[in-house]
């Protein structure tokens, strides 16, 4: 029977294990890339702690999950719960909202700078006239990473509202039925009887996001390229940069190692949750 | 009773403005794509004096839109193939054997799922361009097949799992070979988790972006996704034939996800769920 995993396994090894802890060995040399790498200890890690760009793409990282751990979730967790209230028209409603999620992210992010964050054609120049003050947000080291959080929530968010209506319908209706015969307004039915009927997947979920935040890369990569003034810089980012614009693969190999550090941790609970219920 | 009426009325407003939010920029692409640069300008609302088709076909000739839609076809075609023949069997085997390599092997998979991309990516990048293997469609879907056949192995295996093993014990009793059970028993009820496989492996080959742009940078193997983001920038002007050719790029997807929503959703969130 081992011959039927063999090829799969082979080709995982070669593409992504074998990489992988090359990428660890790589942390510790001085390579460009093409020529012979040189020993190079801890040098690669003593000049990423001493470089302000790192900590300020270590800190955006932390605020990209402290924001996906809040804002969609409680969007798609209100969403879900609407929903599962009205169930009228539910598939196609449910449909719309999760149709960005299998939109290309280069083609959102591109459709989101000309349609809604752009000074001339945007749909936030068009309010600036109208007792609003927004000037392009991308363009503004401040407000960037911000911006960008923004697309990639829209994006986000819908699918998470379904998986949560998902895990809903889990819960049996006599329990709804009971709180809303007890006088559970709507807040008070998500409070006490449905967040708690789903936790196993509201734990599931905020975890994948902690996982995800740290490798975040391709919408701040295609929107705002880092920029401006590294406002929107990640660790992925950061390492993609040092590995194909400065030529320095090591540097690269050192971030893409402590990025996948924060990831680990996360990944640990994650696999421990996902082999007790033996998916 | 009035409270639970509020509260439904609450949710209906609620539903209406989440439509609203994940429509808009949709619909304001499409609408866009049918106007003149000028209108555009002039605003992102206005209705166009006429419709200007030509914006798409001054996309898909100027950015020679064809070829690079054909690159991202054999991309995803060829992950598919690669996946489906690689992770089925390997599901299987996962599925019915027991012990601890096995439980380990799954322990892999699902921890593979979660790898970051950069993790792999320099050191992959710079031995296939050793090898020269930049700028190879098949070996970029040889990239992609890695990264989805995990998501593939540990959903099929979910499928292996739910097929009494009654019937392979018969074939077996019959004197049945494992992979004459896995191609004539077997095989045939993984189907449905086959086609689930193959839309979100395709899915995730059509739209990948960090490795096309790292790896297929020639002409001759750009896929639409690259290309479009190449052709275009923060600060494009001409929006008109671009978002034409972002609604070009979009169309298939959104065609297969109206035809077959449920795979895309069951797919996507497959292991999200916890009971």
């Amino acid at each position: 029977m081992w011959l039927f995993a063999l090829p799969a396994v082979l080709i995982n090894v070669a593409i992504i294990l074998v990489p992988a802890v090359l990428t660890f060995a790589a942390a510790f040399v001085t390579w460009d890339g093409v020529g012979v790498p040189a020993w190079a200890g801890i040098l690669n890690f003593q000049r990423m702690v001493d470089d302000p760009v790192f900590w300020l793409a270590l800190s955006n990282n932390v605020v990209w999950t402290l924001i996906f751990l809040t804002v969609p979730v409680a969007m798609a967790i209100v969403m879900a719960a609407a929903l599962l209230l009205a169930p009228r028209g539910r598939l196609v409603v449910q449909s719309i909202i999760f149709l960005p999620r299998i939109l290309a992210v280069a083609v959102i992010g591109r459709i989101f700078q000309g349609m809604i964050f752009s000074p001339a054609t945007g749909v936030l120049a068009r309010l600036n006239g109208h007792g609003f003050s927004l000037a392009d947000p991308l363009a503004d080291p401040d407000r960037s990473l911000y911006a960008v959080a923004a697309v990639d929530i829209w994006h986000w968010w819908g699918f998470l509202a379904v998986v949560f209506l998902a895990a809903m319908r889990q819960i049996s209706l006599e329990q709804i039925e009971a709180a809303r015969l007890d006088g559970a307004g709507f807040f008070a039915l998500l409070r006490y009887v449905l967040l708690p009927g789903i936790s196993p997947t509201f734990v599931l979920m905020l975890i994948l996001t902690v996982i995800w935040s740290f490798q975040v890369f391709e919408f701040i990569f295609i929107v705002t390229r880092g920029g401006p003034a590294y406002g929107s810089e990640v660790l992925a980012t950061l390492a993609y940069r040092h590995a194909f614009f400065d030529g320095d693969v090591g540097q690269a190999a050192a971030v893409a190692c402590v990025m996948s550090l924060f990831g680990l941790c996360a990944t640990a609970v994650y696999l421990r949750l996902q082999s007790r219920g033996g998916t | 009773m009035t409270d639970a009426r509020s509260s439904r009325t609450f949710a209906l407003v609620l539903i209406g403005l989440a439509l609203f939010v994940s429509l808009l920029p949709i619909a304001l692409t499409i609408l866009n794509a049918l106007k003149t640069t000028t209108e555009i300008n002039s605003s992102p609302f206005a209705l166009p004096a006429t419709l200007q088709w030509e914006n798409f076909a001054s996309a898909w000739r100027n950015a020679a839109l064809g070829a690079s839609l054909l690159h991202s076809a054999q991309t995803a075609g060829l992950t598919i193939v690669m996946v489906c023949a690689t992770a089925a069997p390997c599901a299987y085997a996962l599925a019915r054997r027991k012990g601890r390599g096995w439980r380990f092997l799954a322990f892999y998979f699902m921890a593979s799922i979660t790898m970051p991309v950069q993790l792999y990516l320099y050191p992959l990048y710079f031995l296939y361009a050793k090898l020269g293997l930049v700028n190879s469609i098949p070996a970029v879907a040889l990239i992609y097949t890695a990264m989805s056949s995990p998501f593939a192995i540990l959903l099929l295996r979910a499928y292996v799992l739910a097929i009494p093993y009654e019937l392979e014990e018969a074939a077996q009793v019959d004197g049945a070979r494992p992979w004459q059970t896995f191609f004539h028993v077997v095989l045939p009820m993984m189907r449905p988790g086959l086609l689930t496989v193959a839309i979100i492996v395709g899915l995730n080959a059509w739209n990948e972006f960090v490795i096309a742009v790292t790896f297929l940078q020639s002409d001759s193997t750009v896929t639409a996704i690259v290309k479009f983001y190449n052709l275009t920038g923060q600060y494009s002007t001409d929006w008109g034939p671009m978002l034409a050719a972002a609604v070009i790029i979009v169309l298939p997807v959104v065609v297969l996800f109206v035809l077959l929503q449920r795979q895309f959703i069951e797919g996507m969130t497959a292991g999200a769920v916890k009971a």
